[in-house]
């Protein structure tokens, strides 16, 4: 098992890199300009000189070795320095990757926004699992029962249905309508004593009930089909033979069977909630990392685009790893030699 | 009233709303709430001379005039207006002499003085600082500080409207003390600063997000004792316009929104529910077809779009030109696409009224029966397939344009229109960041103009169009030479044009000026080397609570906050 995970982390290492060179070299061919988005009365001289002062006098693979030098050495130094409180060499004159929309170090704005995207996505993420999980078990042992139907159609709408349009219906519904829940996200809220955290609970469920509702759809199916897999099989009828409880054999022999595959699904789907839901956190304007890559990419702001994407795979690469260690742990028909 | 001196005019707005709210005291009306859809990146114009960075930080860092509604230029930190009457422009319009308002504090309480004028200006002029506002410093021979209180900024040249450095919400005076270590390459390693300003403003920055939300508290050493009214400003971003108005219009969550460019239907249902109110001023946007003068063909290779290439097949014909302009029906463009916040015009210098030409109008009468009639007699006639021909010459055309709902449903809406007259039109929309980008090696920008008409809107900032009238200078024409720079993408070229710009440059009076703009203006459009559809305005919408908003196409929108006050 260690072997393996050693040997799957070399592995990791090339692949990134190509990875990175991938999503540098893709942004750097897209047709896009940083001084596009501004206002038609700043003259093309003056933006060449924007230009200029971005950096983009300098060739491809430079740039490419500076951001490299910048992400894998820089920046987990200063990391390190800020966690840790020391100054490791001339930190003043070392080169941050910069956004080029704000100036600022890339990785800082990711740090401010992280907290957030970690509350209502993963909030969202938990929520979607304790609700998808109970209603695959019924949906599986009770199948073709009206429950089940209702399941369906639920998750059927929950995940065909695009998170812009329920988000949309949702505040039109309870912010418009209703007038029960803020339509938009306080970012500068902080929680202080009750009445913050419950306006902060206020705030947050309608975002995390979105993207809920997509989430428990998608893995509703997965726990109903897995449960309808082992179901059949021979072990669940000896236990029954054996004079166990339905309750025994359902939630001990069957659920435990089933959660293989779907705790897979869950550890693959991590990296998502990182990424964040970039449409809902568009829409209830919470400041999260999936709100910081429209935003960039919108305004061409090739730097943060790079390192945030590049993030997302290193995560995306990392889950898939421990997805795979996980089924071994779990299953031990499964054996990584 | 617009006869008003600057002075007067400021003097009279502050006496009325000092009459009505004549117990106002500072920081007694609590938080306002303010959304800008597309968030506010950094707090420092000359890093980021994007619309929503400048208004963001028009509330902290001020210049030394600002612009009122109306495009009157009124002292924000000094007492006057220099003018040639009052000495302090000088005769030859050789220099210009700003006298500061004695006893003005920056937000850290140390005085302001004309050293942070001068500053200022070096960091904008430092070489290697990518500074965005620097055609603003354009023809600065040297910046004196006469003493703490007096600036004079000396050009190289005549400038007969000198107001350009410092007066508008694009150059505001950044403070010296904080500012000094960041000049040049440093400017954007300075994230603190850009960040946070200190300023003149009615507000200072407490907390920073980049791309989120700002938190201002008012500015104890603000000059007027009794403003502003608020005592926090949160300045929310993020979202997109229709939500934007949704939450001042309908929950009422937000106290003002910016730029709400959406179907005018939808702004309108959404204003029923009668917590806000839409406000709307019009400044120079001119949403405009521009007519390639020259031939686009792709066989022309690397020639393609450039005076070498020849005059174009059909667009060349001014009947063609003519007749494409009258078949347009631009009410309804209006009432398809901006609503309230657009109206049609045939002008490309619509405004302010000293420059306003009202001359010309012969489009504004759709008529599709005339442009028949020219194309007939011109010569071409209608084939088989109904589009009209002349020598084998179809009249079908590339129509180019940004991405953006408003805009594609402008192009159907045309399309159809020219279909009428046999005109055949093919559509095709470019991302505004690749359109708009200016990247001389993409084939898809609006300089170069690979089509034979292309639609956008242009205007220009503050109220002197004398660098925007000049984009249409023969020499103005984006080619190879230029590296495809240059404003004038009708190819247009005219002697007479190209006289009238020069004339301007060395004319003072503001009268003349206005006459020499206006036969510019006649010229352009009449010549149909431009078809001007709508002269659009800017869209806000303000809470019914909030009294005081002075909407504002020539400055920020925020340009008054510190008079805004909550009704009770």
């Amino acid at each position: 098992m260690l072997n393996y995970t050693l040997r799957r982390l070399m592995f990791a290492i090339p692949t990134l890199l190509v990875i990175s060179f991938i999503i540098f070299a893709l942004l750097d061919l897209a047709p896009n300009d940083p001084t596009g988005n501004l206002p038609l009365t700043i003259p093309p001289d003056v933006r060449e000189q924007i230009r200029q002062s971005l950096g983009l006098g300098e060739p491809f693979p430079i740039r490419y070795l500076y951001w490299l030098q910048q992400f894998f050495i820089n920046e987990p130094l200063n990391l390190l320095e800020r966690m840790f409180g020391i100054e490791i060499g001339n930190s003043a004159e070392r080169l941050r990757i910069r956004s080029w929309a704000t100036r600022s170090p890339v990785v800082d704005l990711i740090i401010e926004r992280m907290p957030q995207t970690l509350w209502v996505v993963g909030m969202s993420y938990v929520v979607g699992i304790l609700i998808a999980i109970p209603v695959g078990i019924i949906s599986a042992y009770r199948q073709y029962s009206w429950f089940d139907q209702i399941g369906t159609f639920v998750s059927m709408v929950g995940f065909s249905v695009p998170t812009f349009f329920t988000g949309v219906v949702l505040i039109v519904i309870f912010s418009v309508n209703l007038q029960w829940f803020p339509s938009i996200y306080d970012t500068t809220l902080e929680v202080t004593g009750w009445s913050s955290f419950w306006a902060q609970v206020r705030q947050m469920v309608l975002p995390v009930m979105v993207l809920a509702l997509y989430n428990a759809a998608q893995l509703s199916r997965f726990v109903r089909a897995s449960m309808l897999d082992n179901l059949n099989q021979d072990y669940v009828r000896t236990a029954r033979a054996k004079g166990m409880k339905e309750r025994v054999v359902l939630l001990i022999h069957v659920l435990r069977n089933s959660l293989i595959p779907v705790v897979t699904v869950i550890a693959l789907g991590i990296p998502t909630i990182f990424s964040g839901a970039i449409i809902t956190e568009q829409i209830f304007r919470v400041n999260g990392l999936g709100q910081l890559l429209i935003i960039a990419v919108q305004g061409a702001d090739i730097p943060l685009v790079q390192t945030l994407t590049f993030i997302f795979a290193v995560l995306i690469v990392f889950f898939n790893l421990i997805a795979d260690l996980l089924y071994g742990i779990l299953d031990p028909r499964i054996r990584y030699e | 009233m617009k006869r008003f001196t600057a002075l007067a005019a400021g003097t009279a707005v502050a006496l009325a709303l000092g009459a009505a709210n004549a117990q106002a005291e500072r920081g007694s009306d609590g938080n306002l709430n303010v959304l800008y859809w597309q968030a506010v990146s950094v707090l420092n114009p000359y890093l980021s001379g994007g619309t929503k960075d400048v208004e963001g930080s028009s509330v902290v860092i001020e210049p030394l005039a600002k612009y009122d509604e109306a495009g009157n230029m009124v002292p924000a930190l000094v007492d006057e207006i220099p003018t040639v009457e009052n000495g302090g422009v000088s005769e030859d319009l050789k220099s210009i002499t700003w006298k500061i308002t004695p006893g003005l504090l920056w937000s850290d309480g140390t005085p302001f003085t004309a050293n942070d004028v001068k500053f200022t200006a070096d960091y904008c002029m430092a070489p290697d600082g990518g500074c965005q506002q620097i055609s603003k410093f354009q023809d600065i021979e040297s910046i004196e500080v006469i003493d703490d209180q007096t600036v004079t900024i000396n050009f190289t040249v005549p400038k007969p409207f000198p107001y350009t450095a410092f007066v508008g919400a694009e150059t505001p005076v950044i403070q010296k003390a904080q500012f000094e270590n960041c000049i040049g390459a440093n400017a954007p390693n300075c994230t603190e600063q850009n960040f946070g300003p200190h300023g003149t403003g009615p507000f200072k920055v407490v907390e920073f997000r980049a791309n989120d939300v700002i938190t201002f508290e008012a500015n104890e050493h603000y000059r007027d004792p009794a403003k502003p009214s608020f005592a926090t400003l949160t300045l929310k971003g993020g979202g997109d316009a229709a939500s934007a108005a949704r939450s001042v219009l309908e929950t009422g969550e937000f106290d003002y929104a910016w730029n709400l460019q959406v179907e005018p239907e939808v702004l309108e249902q959404m204003s029923a529910a009668g917590r806000g109110q839409v406000v709307t001023s019009f400044g120079t946007s001119v949403e405009r077809i521009e007519v390639n003068l020259t031939d686009p063909s792709p066989d022309k290779g690397e020639n393609r779009s450039t005076l070498e290439a020849g005059p174009h097949p059909f667009l060349s014909d001014p009947a063609v030109r003519k007749a494409l302009s009258i078949a347009i029906d631009r009410e309804i463009l209006v009432e398809a696409g901006y609503g309230a916040s657009g109206q049609p015009t045939c002008n490309i210098l619509p405004a302010p009224e000293n420059y306003a030409s009202t001359n010309v109008n012969w489009c504004l009468e759709y008529n599709p029966d005339e442009a028949n009639r020219l194309l007939d007699e011109a010569g071409w006639a209608p084939g088989g397939d109904g589009i009209r021909a002349k020598d084998g010459v179809r009249l079908s055309l590339l129509y180019q344009t940004s991405t953006n709902s408003v805009r594609q449903a402008t192009q159907a809406l045309v399309k159809d229109m020219w279909q009428q007259i046999g005109v055949e039109t093919e559509l095709r929309n470019i991302d505004a960041a690749v359109f708009f980008g200016g990247d001389p090696a993409s084939p898809d920008t609006f300089q170069k103009f690979y089509a034979d008409v292309e639609m956008y809107t242009n205007n220009f900032p503050g109220t002197d169009p004398e660098a925007y009238m000049a984009g249409w200078l023969c020499d103005g024409i984006p080619s190879p030479k230029n590296g495809w720079l240059g404003a004038n993408m009708p190819r247009f070229c005219s002697e007479e044009y190209d006289a009238l710009v020069g004339q301007m440059a060395e004319t003072a009076d503001l009268a003349a000026r206005g006459e020499i703009a206006k036969k510019m203006n006649d010229i352009l459009s009449n010549e149909g080397a431009l078809i001007p559809l709508i002269h659009r305005g800017d869209v806000s919408a303000h809470s019914v609570t909030i009294d005081g908003v002075r909407m504002n196409s020539w400055d920020s929108e925020l340009w008054n906050v510190a008079d805004w006050t909550r009704k009770e």
